[in-house]
């Protein structure tokens, strides 16, 4: 599913790179060193897992994403926007790159599914003649159109989630990062929206979903990197051992 | 911005009570500087209109030879401060106070009022601090015995305007901390109510002008409120001290216009001073 050559940590850089890890480490101050010397990249229309054990790292590697967190040194570069050079005002350009899914669903309770989708359309401010199509497209996206006027309390976990997702792709992203979007959710649920995610992908939005369901990953093809202890023990895009050769 | 708006608006709604305290603390701080303020600006109308009347005599010892007292009187007629110097015989003197004391006029004898250089000054000239430097001028001539002015009143009514524009500042300004405290905490509470928004706001890319904008609005607001509510205190004490006491001057269009926008300022520095901090915290 990966596309082929898929540039090194420190290789030559590629248009088509839309996240870029180099020689990220990134301590807490309470609770120390969270991640060690990651490097990886992701390209365009790529779809990644990020697999470890709890605490490993993995929502550290999405925070530092989309900005919610700074490397302790190091870069991440999401498209055209590094961590070195990104100033605070920068954040908000970022994020309207990127789509972002929680396991917690945090949809609005009080807003019905559209109100909550809206809600993303208008905060980023999206032009209101043009809202209620948009919103039809992306229920029908995640397969909830017969659910516009529903509170999220009246659906069930997956349907919540597709929610979610749908308002994830208000920005129109280049990248997907769902951090354990299926962690809430059944057997059966986990498979329709990892299914959706996939369907987001063919379209061509890159999507990176951290989950340690290790049946998930292994019934796919898809990349895989290997979290654990803050290292990346495994990129299976690379043919090497993934820990990166010094620059 | 509607979306600013209808959370500005709904704060209202979901804090009542607080939202009230806010607008009536402002409106209590502006309240203080109003009435402390009407107060300074009737006295200085007072002080122009006697400040305008401002006239120092300067007595002239008898039996000082009339040309030392010409010579003297184009002297004072030179100080750059002052309008017209005339001389004033002890005869003239004797009329003077004939007419203007009526039916006393009989007490008078000729001779009993000394001589003296009535002089008024020029406008800008007539505080309290100028006409004392005229007057210890005027007396370096030794043959003048006395000299006199309206020192009292215009000193007093001076002391009285410090006093109430100091009492004015410093209620004002206490109230107006109250104020600024009483809508950081509205705003904590409003921030803690909404954090789960808030966080998808800036999950989707809300700028941080974006989340901000409903508490400064909402500040805004308040601020402009209390303003409002102000300038209606002032106004009703106004008219009751006018139908009671005496006919007082009020503000003129201009400063009531400042008045209120100074509540907006006060609510939204209240709400711009707290709101990225709580912000913070979410
Ligand atoms: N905000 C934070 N402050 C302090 N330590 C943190 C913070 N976030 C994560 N950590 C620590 O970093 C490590 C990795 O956490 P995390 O990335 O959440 O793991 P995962 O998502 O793989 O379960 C953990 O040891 C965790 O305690
Ligand atoms: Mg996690």
């Amino acid at each position: 599913m990966s596309p082929g050559g898929v540039p090194g940590p420190t290789g030559t850089h590629s248009a088509a790179t839309v996240i870029r890890f180099t020689r990220v480490r990134k301590e807490f101050a309470r609770t120390g060193l969270a991640l060690k010397d990651v490097s990886f990249a992701v390209n365009k229309g790529e779809f990644v897992f990020l697999t470890g054990p709890s605490g490993a790292g993995k929502s550290t590697i999405l925070k530092l994403i989309f900005a919610e967190e700074r490397p302790t040194s190091g870069e991440v570069k999401i498209a055209t926007l590094s961590s070195a050079t990104m100033r605070h005002r920068d954040i908000a350009k970022l994020r309207r790159k990127l789509g972002i899914v929680f396991q917690d669903f945090r949809l609005l309770e009080d807003r019905t599914v559209e109100q909550n989708i809206a809600f993303a359309l208008e905060v980023t401010g999206a032009p209101r003649a043009s809202m209620g199509g948009r919103i039809g497209r992306l229920l029908t996206q995640v397969g909830l159109a017969s659910k516009a006027q529903a509170l999220p309390r009246e659906l069930s976990g997956g349907e919540q989630q597709r929610v979610a997702i749908a308002r994830a792709l208000v920005n129109d992203p280049l990248v997907l990062l769902a951090d354990e979007p299926t962690g809430n959710l059944d057997e059966r649920a986990t498979r329709g929206i990892f299914q959706l995610l996939r369907e987001i992908n063919a379209t061509g939005t890159a999507v990176m979903m951290a989950t340690h369901d290790l049946d998930l990953v292994k019934r796919s093809d898809c990349r895989t990197l290997e979290i654990n202890h803050g290292q990346l023990v495994l990129d299976s895009a690379e043919p090497a051992p993934a820990t990166p050769p010094v620059a | 911005m509607t979306l600013a708006w209808r959370e500005a608006l709904l704060a209202f709604r979901r804090s009542p009570m607080l939202s009230a305290l806010s607008v009536t603390t402002i409106a209590f701080s502006l309240f203080a500087f109003g009435l402390f303020g009407l107060v300074a600006l009737n006295i200085r109308e007072a002080l122009t209109r006697l400040e305008d009347r401002v006239e120092i005599r300067a007595f002239v010892a008898d039996r000082t030879p009339a040309e030392a007292a010409a010579t003297a009187l184009g002297d004072v007629q030179a100080f750059p401060e002052v309008a017209t110097a005339v001389l004033i015989t002890p005869t003239q003197a004797l009329e003077r106070a004939r007419r203007e004391l009526g039916e006393f006029s009989d007490v008078f004898d000729a001779g009993i009022l000394p001589a003296s250089i009535d002089i008024t000054l020029k406008p800008g000239f007539r505080d309290p601090a100028s006409v004392r430097s005229v007057a210890a001028r005027l007396r370096t001539y030794d043959f003048i015995e006395d000299v006199r002015y309206g020192e009292e009143w215009v000193e007093k009514l001076q002391e009285i305007r410090n006093v109430a524009t100091l009492a004015g500042t410093g209620l004002g300004l206490t109230f107006a901390i109250v104020a600024v405290i009483i809508i950081g905490s509205t705003i904590r509470m409003a921030v803690l109510a909404r954090a789960r928004e808030i966080a998808i706001m800036r999950v989707v890319g809300a700028t941080d002008g974006f989340v901000r904008a409903p508490f400064l609005i909402e500040g805004a607001l308040k601020g402009t409120l209390g303003g409002l509510l102000a300038l209606v205190m002032t106004w009703t004490a106004s008219e009751m001290i006018g139908r009671y006491v005496f006919a007082a001057e009020f503000f003129d269009v201009r400063l009531a216009v400042v008045g209120i926008f100074a509540g907006t300022v006060i609510g939204l520095a209240g709400s711009a001073f707290s709101v990225g901090r709580h912000l913070k915290a979410v």
